[in-house]
This record gives C-alpha cells, structure tokens and sequence, in this order.
C-alpha cells in the first residue's frame, strides 16, 4: 500500500523511539535498567509487528505478534524470578 | 477515514516515543518502569486501534493483541519492581522519607 | 486470606461455565470464523481445556457472577480508560520538564478486596494510573512506588487517594 506523509512521520517516530530504547538498554547502567529496556522494547516491537502486519497487507504478522507478545511476557517473568533468586 | 487512522496512528507513535524518552531520562530504575510501562501501553493500544481502523477487517485478531498487552505488560512490570526490591535495589529519593518502608519478610 | 483448598471449593458450577465461554470467545476470536466445523471443533477444544484446568485454576471463582455485576463492570471499564489517558499526560508533563519534577518514595496502601482476583485487577489498574506503580502484594496491602508524594502523608489519606476510586466499582463484581 502507498504511504501517506502523516503515516511516513508516525514510522519514523517509531523508530526513533525504538532507538532510544535501545539505548538504555546499550547504557545500562545495571542490569535491572537493560531488564526494564527489554521489557518496553519487545512492547514497542510487538505494535510494530501489528504495523508491520498493515504495510505489508498480510494478517498473518499478526499472529506472530500474538506468539511474540506473550513468549515476551514469559521471558521477562522469568529474567524477574531470576533476578529475585539472586538477591535472597 | 484513512485520516482518522492516520492521526491515531500519529499520537501512537507518539506516546510510544515519550515512553523511550522516559527510560531515558528517569533518574531510577522503578521511575524508568512507570514511565516506560505507561505511555507504551497507551502508545501500543492506539497503534493497534490505527490499524484496526485500516483494515477492520483484522478486528477480531487485534482485539486479542490489545487485550494481550493490557494485561501482560503492568503485570511484567510490576514482577520486575517487586523482583527489584527483593532483590534490594533501593528507589531514588531527592530528599529522604519516612513514608517508605521495607519490605518484611 | 483463604487456603487453596478453601477457594477450590468456593466455585460453582457457573465459574466452569464462564471459563468455557471465555475459551470458546478466544477461540472464535482468533479463528475469526463462524463455520459450523470451526465453531464445533472450537467447543469441545474449550470444553476439554476447561475440564482439566477447571481443578487446577482458581483464579476465576473470585468473580461475582450475577445480572447485578454487569454495570460495575463497565463503569470501572470507564473509569480505567480515563485514568489510563490521564497517567500518560501526566507522565508525558513529566518527562518533557526539563527539571523532572519528581519526589518519588514507596507507599503502602490496604486493600478490601478479598479474592486474589481482584487484588491482581486492582494492581493492575494501580500501575497504568497517574504516577503509580504496584511493586508488591503482601495479603492485604500494596506496596506501591508512587512519582510524587504529597508531604505528611498517612496510609488512610493514600489508601483513598489511590485505591478507592477503583475498589468501588470492583467489589461489584469481584470478591
């Protein structure tokens, strides 16, 4: 599908966003600070996926933004009981 | 209609870059997970919603994906802050309280 | 707090029903289909998955399954929308300040809320409101991280200022 210019602007913002992200994550200081860059990056990649989904006109993006999603939010809960074990 | 979708799309993309800001600029890391958690949430919910209004016919699957992230994300926050503070990472204070208290187990 | 085995035996027949619908409404959801092969193998996958997690998952019998519980539902619904645009314009005045206007300390709040159910919906919605953040959830009080704090601040004055615009649409339709 063809671009209007305001769609061309939000994508772009998008990937600024997504730079910045990566940037914490690449800063750090600790690990927790890279757990919680993660945690907001694979969000924004998983509404990206959805974006994705629409630029390229086919649904099934979609369904790997579903698996994406929740495998993210299994991933992260177990970095948190990782980083729990650690401490106690 | 295609408008509309834009515009959404825009404050979207919007609300998801003020989230990265937020991680940026937060001076610790609980103040990072609010920031980050809340305006991605919002940013990837109208995302989405732009996209639904593109191409309604994708409304059902959408509808699972938004729901997914409002639930799964302030639920995958608040597992790194509580793992966080077993783990002692004290919060940044500008002044000391006394309104915070440790955790008793 | 009641035991597992307590809650397991508090549902009813009703809470099995309401997880078949929910499976079956996921199924239809995801298949985006009403072909009657689809809709058939979609019932006995909802009904095979309900009548062997039925035992094991608790969660749901903290709902109050009546006709009455419908408009609390959608009024906290509402609510939760509002409050979910306005943390993020409020995050958003505060991350665009240049000085971050923040005096952030850990709080703890009380909880009416019995079930565990409504404690997760509650914190939940706790962590996308203006400022707040559930850390942890000890029986029946929240820990919670919270951006600016109002100076000479008691439990009682956080516990209204946070908890309760919710708690007052949940306890219509959770325990």
């Amino acid at each position: 599908m063809t671009l209007t210019l305001l769609e061309i602007i939000a994508l772009a913002i998008l990937g600024i966003a997504v730079l910045l992200s990566l940037l914490r994550l690449l800063l750090g200081p600790a690990a927790p600070d890279r757990v919680v860059a993660a945690d907001t990056l694979s969000v924004i990649t998983t509404s990206g996926l959805v974006v994705l989904a629409a630029l390229l006109g086919s649904p099934l993006y979609l369904d790997v933004a579903l698996i994406y999603g929740t495998l993210a939010f299994v991933g992260v809960v177990a970095i948190a009981r990782a980083i729990e074990g650690n401490g106690s | 209609m295609r408008l509309l979708a834009d515009i959404v799309l825009l404050v979207g993309a919007a609300f998801t870059l003020l989230g990265a800001l937020g991680l940026l600029r937060m001076p610790d890391v609980y103040n990072r997970i609010q920031a980050g958690t809340k305006a991605v949430t919002l940013g990837a919910l109208s995302l989405i919603l732009g996209i639904g209004l593109l191409y309604p016919q994708w409304w059902s699957k959408l509808l699972v994906i938004a729901l997914l992230i409002l639930v799964t994300n302030p639920l995958g926050s608040s597992t790194i802050a509580r793992a966080l503070l077993i783990a002692g990472v004290k919060p940044w204070t500008k002044t000391p309280t006394t309104a915070g208290k440790e955790r008793e187990s | 707090m009641k035991t597992p085995a307590n809650e397991a035996t508090d549902g009813t027949l009703a809470h099995g029903v309401f997880l078949f619908l929910l499976l079956f409404t996921l199924w239809l959801l995801l298949t985006g289909s009403i072909d009657p092969a689809e809709l058939i193998a979609g019932a006995m996958v909802a009904l095979a998955v309900t009548l062997i997690s039925r035992p094991h998952l608790n969660i749901f019998t903290g709902l109050r399954l009546t006709p009455g519980a419908i408009l609390p539902f959608l009024s906290y619904l509402g609510l939760f929308l509002v409050e979910l645009i306005r943390a993020n314009l409020d995050m958003a005045r505060r991350v665009l300040t240049p000085s971050l206007p923040l005096q952030p300390a850990l709080v703890e709040v009380k909880t009416e809320l019995q079930s565990p159910l409504g404690r997760l919906i509650l914190a939940n919605s706790i962590t996308l409101t203006p400022g707040t953040l559930t850390v942890d959830v000890l029986e029946d009080r929240l820990v919670i991280h919270w951006v600016e704090v109002p100076p000479g601040l008691t439990i009682e004055d956080a516990t209204r200022s946070i908890t309760s615009k919710f708690e007052r649409h949940l306890k219509g339709f959770v325990k």
